[in-house]
């Protein structure tokens, strides 16, 4: 039953369509990448985030997710700030991350969310940033002011979460890790520490619209530093290589997270892990070949309730 | 940002309704795609130091005049004349632009060792203006320092004693104008010019003029040459103005002219959507608007007109010049085409226009049905520069309840002329013939513009022959929610929607008409092309 809303609120309430004959002026921006996350930041904001993150996030994301979390006792030499690059397949993965930080970095992280998705409407801007601490980050083209807004979040000790990959998985492989985490990390001189998500794909994968509840596995690797490796010339590791180092720890984790400890450790040191990014082939082949837990297949009860007539 | 030039909008399916002024009430209707709108431009900024303005204008004047503390002398005779209660519209916030220009001239006197000053309100045949409206107008200070000791008259066009005929124009009209003006060594006159037929000769040829020199601008010939009222050189209204301002000039009068200029800021911000485009109307806005239209519903008309006519406008200066008369008003006008001029390509068959609740002569009063008449047809019909925005044979749909109601203190005449003149004939030219005399001098007329708050008998006459020019010009004028008797007393139609009026005016100029509607006020000239 659809309610209607009496002619008068809906004038009021319904913004004026704009003249086809009239070009639409611009607009002083408060969206995308423009959007001022500053308020977020607040003592009060901050409040209702801890809030919002211990009542709401937490139990919700232990409730479909279970996470269970290895390699915690790595984050605990680091001081912060750090910045958390995790491979991404799934809108859960922000939630997921956030409630499994310990408490120390919890309370002070921000999120890069792509401006283009979660800043593209005022009450998305600002419920995201709210609840998730998220700050826009410019993912199709080359962004000073993402960059910046960043880089100067980290220089004030808030850690930062990051997806390099730029966007969810579309068929459940990993994509080229890009550079942003790896610059901001040798701009302000933090550690990354890589993050691997297993099996919350198939909770909610890309395109969903139903929640699975599954148990999900966070994997924190080694801190990495930038500098901390010389190229093969000798020269300071850059931004590119740095990122491709990211990409290879997260890459191990998920060896790790497929196999052992051990197992993973050895085929890394042989330069042997099983490609991130999954096999260079047609994409039935790219799907035949995703491990198990990365698939998501439809339930008997679905099957037999689907009626073909 | 600064502000935007007025414009045409031509409306298409995704136009919000566009909203008309109707009375002390909206009307919010969805024109026909294809139709036009005029909308006037924002505001401009006003200065940033009026009163260091009007005392520069005063010691720079332009054109063929010495500053005026060089033309004041300790013995002489010096007279300030100023625009009545019609002007500006609505009545501006405190301080009035008239209490700036008045204080600095008084100044300027007192420095100078000045004592005979008397100020005079600019009347013509208008009403008396209240002692409240006076100390409105010119401020505490110098209502105080005047009143109480008579110094603070009021123009009267009916006392032979405060008259003085000057002679002929060429053209063989008279020119009779205040004695006291006249017969000063100087004739300071103080206007607020709202529109570009206020102002220049106009100001004393008129405002301190008698019924005998009135009437020959006055009139239906006059006013059916006037193309348009807002176009100095295009209205015979002004031209015969302008000769009588220059035989008052020979006859050596010697008048130091200050004009000023508004922008058209008009609204209160509880108003504020009454400025803006409908597209562009916050949430806010559209609270406001909704709320307003609401509560006006069920308001009963006499409390909701107490409510408007308490408005008062948050106007800004644009401009301050003073010297020479025809000098004086070239920079006004400048200022105020400025102000107020928006190009519109070509004319329209049907021109519509939504009439507010005021126009120059009620004033805290009721807008009678010569009023709406008046304002409609003399007033924005005239808002046009070139050629008039309808095309000749169009139709003007106007939106005014239009009710059958007069003031019988302000508008006595005007319910004679209503009910017994109209009745018989609506033909400006045999309302002319028969009646003006009988009007114009009618005692118990004369009698109350002189002693009570009444415009003179003659007045309704010339606000109908105000209507001359459009109603030569029109194939038919049509009133949308108007008081269906009072509209066709006036020969008008009614319609209750617009959506009638247009089916009604289709008649006229033939199916598919062109669409124009006037967004005003706030106030614009259309410069048609």
């Amino acid at each position: 039953m659809s309610v209607r809303l009496p002619r008068v609120v809906d004038e009021v309430v319904s913004r004026p369509t704009w003249p086809g004959t009239l070009p639409r002026p611009m607009e002083p921006r408060n969206l995308g990448v423009d959007y001022d996350t500053a308020w977020t930041r607040k003592p009060w904001a901050r409040a209702v985030r801890r809030l919002l993150v211990d009542n709401v996030t937490r139990p919700f994301v232990a409730l479909v997710a279970k996470p269970q979390i290895f390699g915690r006792e790595h984050l605990d030499p680091l001081v912060g700030p750090v910045i958390f690059a995790a491979n991404h397949t799934s809108h859960l993965d922000t939630s997921i991350v956030v409630a499994c930080l310990p408490e120390r970095f919890r309370r002070r992280t921000v999120v890069a969310a792509a401006a283009d998705y979660f800043f593209d409407r005022p009450w998305k801007a600002a419920m995201w940033s709210l609840a998730l601490g998220t700050i826009p980050m410019e993912r199709t083209k080359v962004n000073r002011k993402s960059a910046d807004l960043a880089a100067s979040l980290l220089e004030q000790r808030w850690n930062l979460v990051i997806f390099p990959e730029g966007g969810r998985s579309q068929d459940g492989w990993g994509r080229e890790f890009r550079g942003g985490a790896a610059y901001l990390a040798k701009r302000c001189d933090v550690a990354v520490v890589p993050v691997h998500l297993r099996g919350v794909r198939p909770v909610f994968p890309k395109g969903a619209s139903k929640l699975r509840p599954g148990k999900v596995e966070v994997r924190f690797g080694d801190p990495l530093w930038p500098g901390e490796v010389r190229a093969p010339s000798g020269k300071e590791e850059d931004a590119r290589r740095f990122a491709a180092r990211i990409e290879e720890s997260v890459a191990l984790l998920a060896d790790e997270a497929e196999t052992d400890w051990w197992s993973a450790r050895r085929r890394a040191a042989a330069g042997e892990t099983p490609d991130f990014r999954g096999p260079d082939a047609s994409p039935w082949r790219r799907a035949w070949a995703l491990p198990a837990s990365a698939r998501r297949t439809r339930s008997p009860r679905a099957r037999s309730s689907a009626k073909p007539w | 940002m600064s502000p935007r030039p007025g414009f045409v909008l031509e409306v298409d399916r995704s136009t919000p309704p566009t909203l008309f002024w109707h009375g002390e009430g909206f009307r919010f209707e969805r024109l026909p795609e294809g139709s036009r709108v005029v909308y006037p431009p924002e505001p401009l900024p006003g200065l940033t130091d009026a009163d260091a303005a009007v005392r520069h204008a005063l010691e720079h004047p332009v054109g063929d005049s010495a500053p005026l503390s060089a033309l004041l002398k300790p013995g002489m005779r010096l007279t300030i004349a100023f625009d009545d209660v019609s002007l500006p519209l609505p009545p501006m916030r405190r301080p009035d632009m008239r209490q700036r220009v008045i204080e600095a001239v008084l100044d300027a006197a007192a420095a100078a060792g000045v004592d005979d000053v008397v100020l005079i309100a600019a009347l013509a045949l208008h009403r008396r203006m209240t002692d409240d409206e006076l100390r409105h107008a010119l401020g505490d200070r110098v209502f105080d320092a005047f009143a109480p000791h008579g110094l603070l008259v009021q123009h009267d066009a009916e006392d032979p004693a405060a008259l003085v005929h000057l002679g002929l124009t060429e053209e063989g009209e008279d020119v009779e104008i205040n004695r006291r003006a006249a017969e000063s060594d100087l004739l300071v006159y103080v206007n607020i010019n709202l529109s570009a037929m206020d102002g220049g000769h106009k100001s004393v040829a008129t405002g301190l003029a008698s019924y005998r020199s009135l009437k020959h601008h006055h009139n239906v010939r006059t006013l059916q040459h006037s193309r348009s009222l807002m176009d100095r050189h295009h209205s015979e209204l002004h031209t015969s103005n302008w000769r009588m301002g220059r035989l008052l000039r020979n006859a050596g009068v010697k008048i130091f002219q200050i004009e000023t200029t508004l922008n058209l800021d008009m609204f209160p911000s509880q108003f504020a959507f009454l400025q803006k485009r409908e597209w562009e109307w916050s949430l806010a806005d559209r609270a406001g608007f909704h709320s307003t239209r609401l509560a006006l519903e069920r308001t009963p008309p006499r409390l909701a007109r107490q409510i408007f006519q308490s408005m008062r406008s948050p106007y800004a200066p644009t401009s301050v010049q003073a010297g020479e008369v025809e000098a004086v008003h070239d920079v006004t006008l400048e200022n105020l085409f400025r102000q107020q001029l928006v190009p519109v390509e070509g004319q329209t068959d049907i021109l519509t226009m939504g009439l507010p609740y005021l126009c120059p002569y009620n004033v805290n009063s009721v807008m009678n049905p010569i009023l709406v008449a008046c304002l409609g047809l003399g007033y924005f019909f005239n808002l046009y520069r070139g050629r008039p925005l309808v095309r000749e044979g169009g139709v003007c749909i106007i939106s005014h309840p239009t009710p059958w109601a007069f003031n019988p203190v302000h508008h006595p005449s005007y319910i004679d002329f209503f009910e017994q003149v109209l009745a018989e004939t609506t033909d400006l030219v045999e309302i002319e013939k028969r009646y003006e005399q009988q009007f114009a001098t009618d005692p118990w007329y004369i009698h109350l513009y002189r002693t009570s708050y009444a415009y003179h008998g003659v007045h309704p006459l010339y606000m109908w022959y105000w209507c001359a020019h459009a109603l030569d010009y029109l194939g038919g004028v049509i009133i949308v929610g108007g008081d269906r008797a009072a509209v066709r007393r006036m020969g008008f139609k009614p319609a209750s929607t617009l959506a009638d009026a247009l089916e009604m005016a289709e008649d006229v100029v033939g199916r598919s008409p062109s669409i124009t509607h006037l967004h005003a006020p706030p106030l614009l000239v259309a410069d048609v092309s």
